[in-house]
């Protein structure tokens, strides 16, 4: 019992992480329905942006302070990915963009492993310890992962569903062409929506990089591909589809690997992609789009 | 200059070349392989541009003709190796003569996976087409990583060197044989009516799920023969070979070329093939300028260098007394 309740809180911890890398999916998605392949590999670079600031700085900065630094350098990087790649091609096909999307990805990860090789180990940036809660084990930093995200996904959340800012947001993702009629600035909504969406892969980087201290080029991939499998089983577009499916995913990993051989965990986490994908093309509370001729 | 276009264009008409063509580079192929006319060096390059010449064209059909959007390919061809290699290496070592029989059981092996995944996936287009090849290619990686007796992670090693240049070649050629007649036939109309306007195309009583299915069928036949060559020529394959940095490769020349096009596919894979080998000494800088290229490309030129173009060798000749009326 014990063994299953101290997995279930390495689940909820693997969960966060993933909801809050797939929220930068989503975000994308439901404002100008393109997948941002480039994002896995942001969210790579957040932790190698980390690892850069704890390493070069003169002092030592205290967690929150990197946690905004980190926010801001990759999300000013998702903006000007916007700007440059992304942008010239929102009128062109559809493919066109997630191709550039994809080949942004590659640049960035393989720029990465040009410019670092091996993998690297993070640095421990503040003091972590266990506690002992009714005989579970939960450390400084998962409680601090769980604790940032929950505040990062309801100041989100607060931000989309109150401002003016999300109003904006909302309606350009309902119908873009209409959007600019009301006023809005479309230009500036979905630059600020890469800032914000990148800024939390970036986040969720730099968190994940101090709970998995190794970190290495090829993140993007393996770790950031995964919580895209998390946005599109809740349904990509849907900013609480992204929390869910990040919540079924980490579930699901950690009790493969608690039961299976660890090397089976993408082959299960893949799987599960194309199964619901298959019964619910749309992802769980996602809804079909209404084509026409 | 305009000399030079005029020429081109009158070369362009003269459909008697290509037979000749044909004739000439197959004699090339057999003589180069059996005399030292050429290095090995040279040798192993031209035999990987003939595969992915083959590559570029299945994954045209699918990506350029039927308009949709794979990024799986890899997967098929990793299907196709590891099928070939098993019967040559493991089931019927020291038989050359098999070699012909494992390419096509290579095929067939992607084939049938290909039909499954095309039957059970194609309820969805786009995006979620694009995800669900993107999932099918980690399957099959992490899978292939599982199966030990298939080596695992490490790989099968001591694959024998059979993929010579005439087989490459004689291959490439049926290849883009099979799939000429397969657009110009009713099946390719469907497809391209699929690729302007799908429901439209439902409408006017094409039968559409079919004619996607078959698309990416023939399309995952040929990524799994091309795979089964590859496996024969580079004589070691592995689950990471196979990756999604081969799917882009493959995207490159795909979209450098031109989409819906055959002359662009041929054009796209000699243009990446000699790219990729004079950018080889930058080493892992040559998958940045790649994708690099790919980002460009959409930008400035969408559809690529011969973008939804044919060279009139490739066109049927009716389509060609059309196309003189029109001008």
């Amino acid at each position: 019992m014990a063994y299953f309740a101290q997995q279930a809180v390495n689940a909820i911890s693997l969960g966060f992480l993933y909801a809050l890398i797939a929220l930068g999916y989503t975000m994308v998605y439901g404002v100008l329905t393109m997948i941002n392949f480039a994002h896995g590999d942001l969210f790579m670079l957040g932790a190698f942006i980390c690892l850069l600031l704890v390493t070069f700085s003169p002092i030592a900065l205290p967690f929150p302070i990197l946690l905004v630094l980190v926010m801001l350098i990759i999300g000013g990087l998702g903006g000007l990915i916007e700007r440059l790649a992304y942008r010239p091609l929102r009128d062109a096909p559809r493919v066109s963009a997630v191709i550039t999307a994809l080949g942004c990805g590659l640049v960035i990860s393989n720029t990465t492993l040009s410019i670092s090789p091996y993998s690297r180990a993070m640095p421990e940036v503040f003091n972590d310890q266990y506690f002992n809660v009714f005989g579970v084990g939960i450390s400084t930093l998962q409680m601090l992962i769980i604790g940032v995200s929950l505040a990062l996904m309801i100041g989100l959340d607060a931000l989309i569903q109150k401002s003016r800012f999300g109003m904006a947001l909302r309606a350009v993702a309902f119908d873009a062409r209409s959007a600019p009629l009301m006023g809005i600035s479309v230009n500036r909504i979905i630059s600020l929506t890469f800032l914000i969406g990148t800024g939390l892969g970036g986040a969720a980087g730099m968190l994940y990089g101090m709970a998995f201290p190794v970190i290495s080029a090829s993140m993007g991939v393996l770790v950031g591909w995964k919580a895209f499998i998390a946005a599109v089983i809740g349904g990509i577009g849907n900013i609480r589809g992204a929390v869910l499916g990040g919540f079924i995913l980490g579930t699901v990993e950690i009790f493969s690997v608690a039961t299976l051989p660890s090397t089976y965990r993408d082959l299960i986490s893949y799987s599960l992609l194309l199964v619901i994908l298959i019964f619910k093309p749309y992802g769980i509370l996602g809804r079909a789009p209404n084509i026409k001729v | 200059m305009e000399n030079i276009r005029r020429f081109c264009v009158r070369l362009a008409d003269r459909r008697w070349i290509l037979p000749v063509l044909l004739v000439l580079g197959m004699t090339f192929c057999v003589v180069a392989e059996s005399t030292s006319l050429l290095n090995s060096y040279t040798r192993f390059v031209l035999t990987a541009m003939l595969v992915n010449v083959i590559l570029c064209v299945s994954l045209n059909l699918v990506n350029g003709y039927l308009g949709e959007f794979s990024v799986g390919h890899a997967g098929f061809m990793a299907l196709g190796a590891y099928a070939s290699a098993m019967l040559t290496t493991c089931l019927f070592p020291q038989t050359p003569a098999l070699f012909i029989p494992a390419i096509l059981v290579g095929g067939l092996m992607a084939a049938v996976v290909g039909f499954f995944l095309a039957l059970l996936s194609f309820k969805t287009r786009g995006d979620y087409l694009a995800i669900i090849t993107l999932a099918f290619l980690m399957i099959v990686k992490s899978a292939l990583e599982n199966i030990s007796w298939v080596g695992g992670p490490r790989g099968l090693a001591g694959i024998p060197t059979l993929t010579t240049l005439p087989i490459a070649f004689a291959t490439a050629i049926i290849t883009l044989w099979v799939i000429r007649n397969l657009i110009y036939s009713k099946f390719g109309r469907a497809v391209v009516a699929i690729r302007e306007d799908e429901i439209a195309a439902n409408a006017m009583g094409v039968r559409t799920r079919e004619a996607k299915i078959l698309a990416f069928t023939v399309s995952s036949f040929f990524g799994g023969v091309a795979g089964a060559l590859l496996a024969h020529q580079i004589t070691f394959i592995n689950p990471g070979s196979f990756d999604i940095v081969k799917s882009t490769e493959i995207l490159v020349m795909v979209y450098l070329g031109g989409i819906g096009s055959l002359a662009g596919s041929i054009l796209g894979a000699v243009i990446f093939t000699f790219l990729s080998e004079a950018l080889r000494e930058y080493g892992t800088w040559r998958m940045v300028i790649l994708p690099l290229i790919l980002v460009l490309l959409m930008i400035f030129r969408p559809r690529g260098i011969m973008g939804l173009r044919e060279l009139p060798w490739f066109l049927p000749r009716r389509e060609l007394f059309n196309r003189r009326k029109k001008s």
